[in-house]
């Protein structure tokens, strides 16, 4: 088994908590597993990403070679096209379909929507929304994305839903509750 | 033991708590700040006496571990790579005293500059200092030598600096911990006269370094992490320092024919050099940050050996490596995805929205904007962003402390206004003494300290001055009548735009202190 991931977003959107449930469910799947992340500066409200790779073999690198990726989870239109150089060609992209605009030059949504009917292998969701109408808040966003990613991801899906329980628990049964139904939410659309 | 899953910074912290230490000292600094947050959180919870208050600079901070040290006891000492120049006075005479107790010094480097204003290369330092350095190549690696740092640090009595780069910091993996170990107990010299560096025991002292200088090497060639992997096709040798072996070894998923000297210990083992050098038809030399080993290797005459590296252009002579330019290095060819489409626009990290540094950058850019020849010295933290479009409201950035300081010198050379923009944390770190200069002065400068009570860019750790800010002004001379504080809010800018406009206007030091907590600091505490 092997899953290059990259993880996309603007700093404080979530993707760290993805990454700390895959990372949750690769250990209790007994995977080697590596995960760089973006820490200081670009935080501020910069593009942040992560490169996790999981493996049932060791792993060298950090860093995701060019052109190696398995899959690309954005909570951010854009920031998901950032990272097409890594994207193989069998890759997919998982995003959310809501833009975060905190730059000037934001591109026009028609451009990025032009740019994704070239990629063949994508989920595009308006993960907040959902998030919204499952959850009664866009907080738990970044499980729905998740849980769209999960069938592109050779980890079991009840192991993933164990790692969102295990990282989410000490912030209460009812916080677990929301983002096991945000995940589930996320998975039954990308099945669709 | 069960695997933890650690960044690189979490299992240094990990080992050190692992190995007895007594302290940890240190400045907050990318990448290098989550080492002092993890021996804060887990010797709290762990219920161990481990010294831990952040030090108001990296040379306090590197002080107090020697101090730590003299009385027996296991200290580790963490900065970023340009605390080290901070920390270069203690650093490097803290090899010529030697240490008792284990004393390791981490520096955490950031080539590429993610987050720091130069790539400079910390295993300079410790050749400058003339003492044993480790470099870890991966997280487990970063676990284990930590120990063995402090090991190699009480076996020769002499101070270890471990070396990790940003990707190292922070990036995780499952890490394997060691038992755990006592603290050394109080123990006291008999002879002190290691530490007083007078000219006359020092030139004994320089003595006694140089001649350990062959111990330190043995010591790096019977290591068990430099290690020699023989090869069979010669045509190429490789030498590989750090984390720089993983991304050569990622190159070869079926294992590798040509002889590798992984390197992690220093200084080098020549022995090993010679045997590459002379069994390859040619050496590439793969170092994360500046061509430090390969420019030995050269020499300056560089005429006598087939070495490839940073500095013949097969690597690129500045940034961080990573799979793809090792990969171009060997000759590999890159089967990249596609291009980034045009569309994509850079995404800056900014100010957070409702922070105060932008009030105060808002009233200050208003009135500097009246006098055509102003000048704004900015400094280190979140209020550098300023910099950047809308505010574009600094003209300098260098080091900690460097705003006061060079607005004094300008002034002095003949501007007006001289303004000088410092946070809080930055002013207690290196700005205080600069201020007494122009106080000594009678400098005609405006010094505005913005007071968001913590170490913002980083996260958000304890700020040596909060509370007590303007005591501090205060007392280093600066007239009470031109301390000047307030609230930086929209509702007040009218009346901080006129206090901004009649210090400028007054000839001689003036301090404003905007204050206004960190929105994020104020975010977290309600939580």
């Amino acid at each position: 088994m092997k899953a290059d991931i990259i993880l996309a977003g603007v700093g404080g959107q979530g993707i760290l908590s993805i990454a700390a449930v895959l990372g949750q469910a690769a250990l209790a799947d007994s995977l080697y597993l590596k995960q760089a992340e973006v820490h200081g500066m670009s935080q501020r409200g910069g593009d942040v990403q992560s490169n996790l790779r999981l493996s049932s073999s060791p792993i060298f690198s950090d860093l995701i070679p060019k052109g190696k990726a398995d899959l690309i989870i954005s909570l951010e239109p854009m920031e998901a096209l950032r990272y097409l150089p890594w994207l193989s060609e069998t890759g997919a992209i998982v995003t959310n379909s809501q833009p975060f605009i905190n730059i000037a030059s934001y591109p026009e949504m028609s451009e990025i929507e032009k740019e994704y009917s070239k990629i063949p292998n994508k989920v595009v969701i308006d993960a907040e929304a959902i998030a919204k109408e499952e959850t009664g808040t866009i907080r738990t966003a970044n499980m729905v994305i998740l849980g769209a990613a999960a069938p592109f991801i050779d980890i079991e899906f009840s192991k993933i839903e164990s790692a969102v329980r295990s990282i989410f628990e000490r912030k209460g049964e009812e916080i677990v509750e929301m983002n096991i139904k945000a995940l589930h939410a996320g998975y039954n659309k990308a099945r669709k | 033991m069960e695997k933890q899953l650690l960044l690189g910074d979490e299992a240094i912290a990990r080992a050190a708590i692992d190995a007895g230490i007594s302290g940890v000292y240190a400045y907050p600094g990318t990448p290098s700040t989550e080492i002092t947050e993890y021996i804060q959180h887990y010797s709290k919870a762990e219920n161990k006496n481990i010294a831990s208050k952040w030090a108001t600079n990296e040379k306090t901070a590197m002080e107090e571990a020697l101090g730590m040290s003299y009385v027996g006891k296991r200290a580790l000492c963490c900065m970023k790579h340009v605390g080290m120049n901070v920390a270069a006075d203690a650093f490097v005479n803290s090899a010529m005293t030697g240490v008792r107790g284990g004393l390791v010094v981490l520096a955490a480097d950031d080539p590429s500059m993610h987050s720091s204003q130069n790539e400079q290369d910390s295993r300079f330092y410790g050749e400058f200092a003339m003492i044993p350095m480790c470099e870890p190549s991966n997280q487990q690696e970063a676990y284990d030598m930590t120990r063995y740092a402090f090991d190699l640090s009480e076996k020769f009595s002499i101070p270890v600096l471990l070396r990790i780069t940003t990707r190292l910091a922070h990036s995780r993996a499952g890490v394997e911990r060691k038992e755990e170990r006592e603290q050394n107990s109080l123990s006291l010299p008999e002879n002190s006269s290691n530490f007083i560096l007078l000219p006359a025991l020092a030139r004994k002292r320089y003595k006694d370094l140089l001649n350990a200088q062959k111990d330190y090497e043995k010591s790096s060639l019977d290591s068990i992490y430099n290690i020699y992997l023989e090869g069979s096709d010669k045509s190429k040798g490789i030498i590989a320092s750090g984390i720089a072996f993983n991304y050569l070894m990622e190159n070869f998923p079926n294992g590798i024919n040509y002889p590798i000297l992984k390197i992690s210990q220093y200084p080098l083992p020549t022995e090993l050099f010679k045997k590459i050098t002379e069994e390859c038809d040619e050496v590439i030399v793969m170092e994360e940050g500046a061509p430090f080993i390969e420019q030995q290797l050269r020499g300056l005459l560089d005429n006598c050996l087939n070495i490839k590296g940073r500095i013949d252009g097969t690597l690129p002579r500045d940034g961080e490596l990573n799979p793809d330019i090792v990969a171009k290095a060997l000759g590999f060819s890159n089967q990249e995805g596609s291009q980034i489409p045009e569309l994509v626009t850079p995404r800056p990290p900014a100010m957070c929205q409702g922070c105060g540094h932008i009030d105060m950058y808002n009233a200050l850019t208003e009135v500097a904007r009246k006098y055509a020849n102003h000048r704004v010295f900015g400094d280190i933290g979140c209020y550098t962003l300023g910099a950047l479009p809308p505010y574009r409201a600094i003209h300098s950035c260098v080091d900690m402390g460097a705003s006061i300081t060079m607005a004094k010198g300008a002034s002095d050379g003949g501007l007006w206004p001289a303004i000088a923009v410092i946070g809080d944390s930055t002013f207690t770190h290196s700005g205080m003494t600069g201020l007494l200069d122009c106080v000594n002065s009678k400098s005609n400068v405006t010094i505005v300290i913005s007071d968001n009570e913590t170490t913002g860019m980083t996260g958000g750790q304890d700020s040596a001055g909060t509370g007590k800010i303007e005591e501090i002004v205060k007392g280093l001379g600066v007239e009470p009548d031109h301390i000047r504080v307030f609230e930086p809010l929209k509702k007040n800018m009218e009346l901080m735009k006129q206090i901004i406009d009649e210090e400028i206007n007054y000839n001689g030091v003036s301090v404003i202190i905007p204050r206004r907590e960190c929105i994020q600091t104020l975010k977290r505490k309600k939580k």
